[in-house]
């Protein structure tokens, strides 16, 4: 079944899975700015990761028929150096006219800390004034409901953002409903130790409905699954759920939400 | 699905997991470590496990909750101790 993986790190993966996830169905993938595993030395290392965002990946998936496209930011991981992270910040114009990029993101909180937060804003109010969508990158673990709430506060106390511009990713059982009842999107990620199982976005979908939300592996170089959607879709289906069903999850949804970018036409 | 196809479809996995679970708590039981031990993840899955036996709903819900820093503000630094799972201090208390 065709579907889009709205957010995955093909930076930090292979070709072969390219391949894979083509023969899965993978007519998309969208790729959010995120941590590398390890802490850049400078700025500058960020204009090189961005090239590779919007030069090198939209090269390496397109044989496979698969569009690849990205979002740019300077990621909460390492944004606890204010002072670096708005030098990345700076960086970011040079780019936003890359015929890939849909928006801002993945941006939000990580430990939670006062400095993460302060860059959460700037960068809220940067995609305000650029007009640009936004991807949030909720925490991890003890640290994503208090995370989740901070960051909805922020994007209420910012004023200029519309609700359904916004996707909050990583929800789960204990943030789901928060981040819906605002008129926010919501991403479930389908990750092995953190996050969700295909069986557990499955039963959050029949819990609340699938308007507003998908799903997506959030592949990385961590362990993660870059075929987790194809896996979702199987689940879903195995429940009896009609084929309409499970598309409008893994393909109407994220075309719906990324389309509000025009330079979005995959799937 | 029914109640029975739920089952049929989950049950050896989930019949699994809990005797994984077991075995690891017998490992801890096991493993050197002293009379004194105190680690917040041991108290927190317990008092998670009795969530799942209290005859509510919204296991899962609760259960992460429990799992969850409970406190609101923003932090002045990061904490050098690394995400455990659950909070490095246990909630409050509820109140009678
Ligand atoms: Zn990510």
């Amino acid at each position: 079944m065709p579907y889009i993986d709205p957010h995955i790190h093909m930076v930090s993966r292979t070709t072969d899975d390219y391949a894979a996830m083509a023969a899965a169905g993978c007519v998309a993938v969208t790729e959010p700015a995120f941590w590398a595993g390890f802490d850049r030395s400078s700025p500058e290392g960020f204009r090189d990761y961005f090239r590779q965002l919007t030069q090198v990946e939209p090269r390496r998936a397109a044989p496979f028929g698969i569009d690849h496209y990205c979002w740019l930011c300077v990621n909460p991981k390492e944004a606890e150096d204010p002072a670096f992270a708005r030098e990345v910040i700076q960086l970011i114009p040079e780019f936003l006219d890359a015929p890939n990029v849909l928006g801002i993101g993945e941006i939000g909180l990580n430990r939670n800390t006062r400095n993460e937060l302060q860059i959460l804003e700037e960068q809220i109010a940067f995609a305000a004034e650029h007009d640009q969508l936004i991807l949030v990158h909720t925490p991890h673990l003890e640290d994503k409901r208090k995370g989740t709430t901070l960051i909805l506060d922020a994007l209420r106390r910012n004023g200029n953002i519309s609700t359904d511009r916004v996707l909050i990713d990583h929800v789960e059982e204990h943030t789901i409903r928060m981040v819906l009842d605002e008129g926010y999107w919501a991403g479930m990620t389908l990750y092995p130790d953190t996050k969700c199982t295909p069986q557990r976005a499955a039963d959050l979908i029949e819990c609340y409905g699938s308007e507003r939300l998908w799903v997506n592996s959030a592949g990385d170089w961590g362990h993660s699954d870059p075929l987790a959607v194809p896996k979702f879709q199987q689940e879903f289906r195995a429940r009896g759920h009609a084929a309409d069903a499970v598309d409008r999850v893994t393909l109407d949804n994220p075309r719906a939400f990324l389309s509000q970018c025009e330079r979005f036409s995959a799937g | 699905m029914t109640k029975s196809q739920v089952l049929d479809r989950y049950f050896l996995e989930h019949r699994a997991k809990l005797i994984d679970l077991a075995a690891f708590l017998d490992r801890v039981d096991r493993a050197p470590g002293g009379d004194n031990f105190h680690d917040p993840r041991l108290p927190a899955l317990r008092e998670a496990l009795a969530l799942l036996h209290d005859g509510q709903p919204d296991r899962a819900r609760r259960v992460l909750e429990r799992f969850s820093d409970p406190t609101e503000a923003p932090l002045d630094t990061a904490p050098p101790a690394p995400v455990l799972g659950v909070p490095h201090h246990p909630p409050p208390a509820a109140g009678p």
